[in-house]
Parts: C-alpha cells; structure tokens; sequence
C-alpha cells in the first residue's frame, strides 16, 4: 500500500470517501435533497450518481422524516444507507425518526434488526447562513442512547472517521462544519484511511493548560494554543473527535498532566456537551485540577441571524480569554 | 386467484376465531395483573387475518402497529409466542425470530409507514421478490409521517401495501374530527397511487384488495393505499373507558355487524364450519395462548439484559455503567 498523500479540502475528502466506500461496498445506498444530479448543495455527493447510477445515489423528496425513516427501512433490507440531511437544523423533522426509531432499533428489536445507517450533516456557523442552517444540536443527540456522533475537526479525520462510520453496524450522526468545508485543508491519505470511532486526538501537546473541543472550535483552539507558546503558556489540544463514543481516558490523561482545562463548544452553554466533559472530568480526575475547568460556548438565544453572529460564535479572542483566566486561576 | 377459496375461507375463519378467542384470554390476563397494557383486536379481525392470507409469509414483509398481533398467526406461532413476552415486558419480546417475516409492534403512530417503504424500496433494489404491508390507523394517517412516507413510495413506485384500518376511533377522537378527505383511502390520490376502500368486516373482500395490491406491486406497478373500515367493538386499551365517548347505539349497530360473528354464520351457512369446529378452535387458541405464556413466563432474564443490545458493543461508559449495575446487585459481571 502505498503512502502517498494529497492536500484535500474537508469535503473533498468527504466526497472522495463516498466515493471509495460505495466502490467497495455495494449494500451502500446514498439518500438525500439534492444529492444526485446537484452532486448536494455543497457538492459533497459529487460526482456519485454519474459514477454509481440512480438506484444507489437517490433524490428524494424534500421529507427529512422519510429520508431518515426509509433509512429503517434499507437497514432492514440489509443495505447500507448513507443519508443527508442537507441541514442539521433541519433535522428536527426527523428527530422522531432519528431519536425514537434509528437510535433504538437494536435495542427494541434485540439486535434483529440493526440500524447501519450513516446520517451526514452540515451544521456550524461562521458563513452567515439563513435561520436553522447553523445550529449545533450535537449534545440533543448525544442524549439519545443508541446514536454514534462523529464530529470531525480536518480533512483527514474527515476520511478517516467516515470510512469508519459508514462501516460501523450502528447509526452514526456524522456532522460536517460548514466552515470547514473549504476553509479546512490538511494531507490525507490516498489510500484507504481508517481512524476508529470513540479515540480523541491529542493534535497539539503541552504541559499548564488543555483546550478540549470538537468539529471547527478545535482548528481556533489550536490557533489560540500556538500563540500562547510565545507568551510563556504551553497549551495542550485535544480534538475528541466524537462525542459518542467519548473517549474519557484521553480526557482525564491529558487534565491529569495539565491541571487545567478549558472545554470549547460553538452550542449554547445550558446542557451543551461541555457541561458533560466537565462532569467527566470531575469524575475522573478531579482531585489534579489546580483550577475550575473553563467552558466557552455559545449564548443561551437562538441561533442568530447573519449580522449577530460573529458575537454569537466562539472566537479565538474568547478562548484565548478563557485560558488566561484559567491559569490566573487557583 | 383475487378470491379465497373454501379451504382459505376456513383457515381464515380459524385464524379469526383464534384472534378473538386469545383476545378475551390475554384482556382477563390484563385485568389478573399478569401482563402489561393491551390494545385489544376486537372488531379488526377480518380486516388484520384477511389481509396477511393475501401474503406469502415467505416473501412478503408485515409490518404492525400494535392492535394486529394476535391476528398474524399465519406468520407462525413465533409472532404470538415474542407477542406473549412482549405483553410481559420481556426485552426478548421484541426480537420475532428470523426469518419470520414480522416487525414487533410499533408505538410510534405511523412511524413504521416510512421503514415499510424504505423496506420495500430496499427489496427492490435488491431483486427481491415480495411487497410489505404496513398497519396503521385512521389516527395515524394524521402523521406526519403518513404522508411524507406515502409521497415518497409514490415517486420510487415502492411494493409497499399501506394499509390503514379505520376503527372509527383515535382514543375518544372520531374519524370526523381526524380528517376533513371524503375517505381515508383518499388521501391516495395526493401521492399518484390507488386509494381503495374496502369493507373490512368482510374477510374475503379485504383478501382480494390486498391480493390485487401486491400483485400490482409485484408487477413493479407501485403501492396501494387499503383503507378497511371496521368498528373499534373494545377499549382502545386495557387503560381506556370508551363508555365516556363510544354511544351505545352506535356500538350496539357494530356489534350486529361484528366480523367475526357474521363469519361463522356465513361459513356455518355454507356447511364450512359448525359449532363442534367452533369449540375445538376455541379450546386450541387457549392452549396455544397458554402453552406462550407459560414459556414466556419462564424465559430467563438477565439484568445484563437492561444494558444489551444498545449497541453492537457497549462504549467505555456503558462497561462502568453495566458494571454499577452488577456490583450494585452484588452479582459478578457475566
């Protein structure tokens, strides 16, 4: 096999992993708005339906509910469907789907019937889009048991998590930024390129403080971590990559080393995944911290429009604040 | 052939009979405090056994929601046995054992329209040969998911059979504050498909619906929509008093139209069944009723089982979880 690398955009390589997944695994099905001879609204459907015909690159009609719900019903048929929702904002028409179906379909059904189903979905801010386009529900689903929710922070992870996740037998959310998009461009592998569900990422080793974090926040938190470095603070990085599964042992391995921890989310601070990382790390390790763990959110309003949103967003100018005061702290 | 012969007639009849006959079984075990809530099957037994001996068990997928079950034996004696565990509270009642054909009961209203497409679309795309039918009620066809699931089975001209049974009642709520469409059938013409309404009192009648439906299906034409008129002649469940709703007139006419009372007579008429056929029916449905509970009753429950089957394998907080729950048994992990 061989080791090359090609510098990709994020959904470059998210286009290009459909591609060599459905190339390989017949069973795949991809679903969705737009997604056939538009290639999907970002082209991250690309290219498939040209390559793969009608029946297995399907445009649907515009039915979240159907999308996700028909997805049950491929699952059962023992195909593999890899559905888009075009927005994660939108999923709320699926939520009963998603929520009260895919998520518990093993359990319910004691593994009868299993729920390989992969739903990929845009979501974050930071690109001015209309109402619903932006939100970041990941800690809704992450109350679901039953539901995987991947959230990849580069363009390698993106073919590598997606590899995984569409391979997984249990449902995975798999959320893509929507400034990442394009913005995010890193070497990926041309080959094939697995990284398995439920292992962070320590992207950026240090010693007083970690910045942890998921999806797009992770690239400013590493911005932040690095300016840091000429100020004296040595600031570690740790991209959890999914949320489920979460890998707690890099979490408390790395707030164990540093003491101090920031947790970065782009949702809104009340009962946003942050507030869990922070739980776990009193669980874990609690008794190493030398300062209160930090969190940098959203605000608590709905997801702003266009001209509100750069004071809704977690900037680097934030993060950066939140560590300081992290390691005046204690 | 669109019409059920003698022997189908009789074999329906029995299922019916069964049907009923369990019914009251499983409403007085309710009552005893021995199993959990039940939706009782009386009124739709013509509808629910005409419609599944329309199917090949083999091919054809059944999708319930949750008032069908005692009415699918024609699916083997599995779908009653997962049924009994079901009614207990059993995890294992959810799991009908391949290949049998049958999905466990669906709570959601409507929320299986959608798999049952997505199924029949799945089979296709697989040169499968068969059709799913889906339950449902006149409640239900309100979901969302109704017509998301009916317009895109349309558009993909998917072998599915939707078949709504209209009971009269959602709970306390009468199909004239359900819907404002001259029928529930229909509601077919907004997805391009055939809407056909059928008697379902009347066995044979919903036979040769569903038969015309599924050939039409298999002949890659696309779905029907069945809307079965009954009467909800019980409770909407063991938990419900429909005498604050339900006239009693209005009762009293179904209950002179009841399916399986004018069955019997028909086949009584026709020399095809009698009242010794009648009692040694009766006497088998509550031995084959007993016999599932009695094995129900007795298959082992882990507390393992509170954690399984969540995912494939359990994630590091599910481990600490499973393992909170054994220590706090005091039990070793198994």
């Amino acid at each position: 096999m061989s080791n090359k690398v090609s510098e990709l955009s994020m959904l470059e390589a998210i286009n290009e992993t459909l591609h060599s997944e459905m190339a390989r695994d017949e069973r795949i099905v991809v679903l969705g708005e737009d997604v056939g001879r538009n290639g999907g609204v970002f082209r991250a459907t690309e290219g498939l339906i040209e390559k793969f015909g009608e029946s297995r690159v399907v445009d649907t009609p515009i039915s979240e509910a159907a999308i996700a719900g028909s997805a049950v019903g491929l699952a059962m048929a023992g195909l593999v469907p890899v559905a888009e929702i075009q927005f994660l904002g939108f999923s709320y028409q699926a939520m009963h789907q998603i929520a009260g179906q895919i998520a518990r379909l093993r359990y319910r059904t004691q593994s009868r019937f299993e729920s390989q189903i992969t739903i990929r979905a845009p979501f974050g801010g930071g690109v001015r889009t209309p109402e619903l386009h932006s939100d970041s529900l990941e800690a809704q689903f992450a109350n679901i048991p039953g539901l995987k929710i991947v959230l990849p922070s580069t363009a390698s992870d993106a073919k590598g998590l997606l590899t995984s996740a569409i391979r997984d037998p249990d449902p995975v959310l798999f959320l893509e930024p929507l400034r990442g998009y394009r913005g995010i461009r890193d070497l990926v592998p041309d080959e094939e390129h697995i990284v398995p569900l439920g292992k962070a990422n320590l992207i950026k080793k240090g010693d007083d403080v970690v910045i942890i974090s998921w999806s797009y926040q992770v690239e400013l938190s590493r911005r932040v971590a690095e300016s840091l470095e000429g100020e004296g603070i040595s600031a570690a990085v740790l991209d959890l990559r999914s949320i489920v599964p979460l890998d707690i042992e890099a979490i408390s391995q790395i707030v164990s080393h540093c003491g101090r921890a920031v947790v970065v989310q782009e949702a809104p601070e009340t009962g946003g995944f942050a507030s869990e990382i922070i739980a776990t790390i009193n669980d874990e390790c609690f008794w190493s911290l030398e300062a209160p763990v930090a969190r940098v959110s959203g605000f608590d309003v709905p997801y702003p429009v266009g001209m509100l949103e750069s004071l809704y967003v977690p900037d680097e100018a934030r993060i950066r604040s939140a560590v300081l005061k992290t390691m005046e702290n204690g | 052939m669109a019409k059920p012969n003698d022997k189908q007639l009789q074999m329906i009849l029995e299922d019916m009979v069964i049907a009923r006959t369990q019914a009251g079984r499983l409403w007085n075990l309710q009552r005893q405090g021995q199993v959990g809530t039940i939706a009782p099957i009386d009124g739709h037994e013509a509808a629910v056994v005409g419609a599944v001996h329309a199917l090949e068990p083999e091919s054809d997928w059944v999708l319930p929601q949750y008032r069908e079950p005692l009415g699918l034996r024609r699916y083997g004696p599995e779908v009653l046995d997962t049924f009994m565990l079901y009614n207990l509270g059993h995890p294992a009642g959810g799991h009908i054992p391949d290949p049998v054909k049958v999905a466990p009961s669906q709570i959601s209203l409507g929320a299986s329209i959608p798999h049952a497409v997505g199924l029949a679309w799945g089979m296709s795309l697989k040169n499968e040969s068969g059709v799913v039918l889906v339950f449902f009620g006149d409640g239900a066809s309100s979901e969302g998911d109704f017509y998301e699931a009916g317009n895109l089975a349309g558009v993909l001209k998917a072998p599915v059979i939707l078949f709504c049974i209209n009971n009269q009642w959602a709970i306390s709520t009468p199909t004239h504050l359900q819907t404002a469409a001259d029928s529930f059938a229909s509601k077919a013409e907004a997805f391009g498909i055939p809407g056909v309404t059928v008697d379902g009192n009347d066995p044979s009648a919903v036979y040769e619906a569903v038969f015309n439906a599924r050939k039409r299906a298999l002949n890659g034409k696309g779905p029907t929509l069945i809307e079965a008129t009954v009467y909800r002649l019980g409770a909407h469940t063991t938990a419900d008093d429909p005498t604050r709703y339900v006239p009693s007139d209005e009762l009293s006419a179904a209950q002179e139209k009841d399916p399986v009372h004018a069955f019997i007579k028909d086949l009584t008429d026709r020399d095809l069944w009698s009242d010794t056929k009648q009692k040694e029916i009766e006497t088998v449905a509550l031995e084959i009723m007993d016999d599932a509970f009695e094995k129900a009753k007795n298959t082992p429950l882990s507390a393992n089982s509170l954690m399984d089957h969540c995912f494939v394998s359990d994630t590091s907080r599910q481990l600490r979880q499973r393992s909170f729950l054994m220590e706090s048994m005091g039990k070793s992990n198994e």
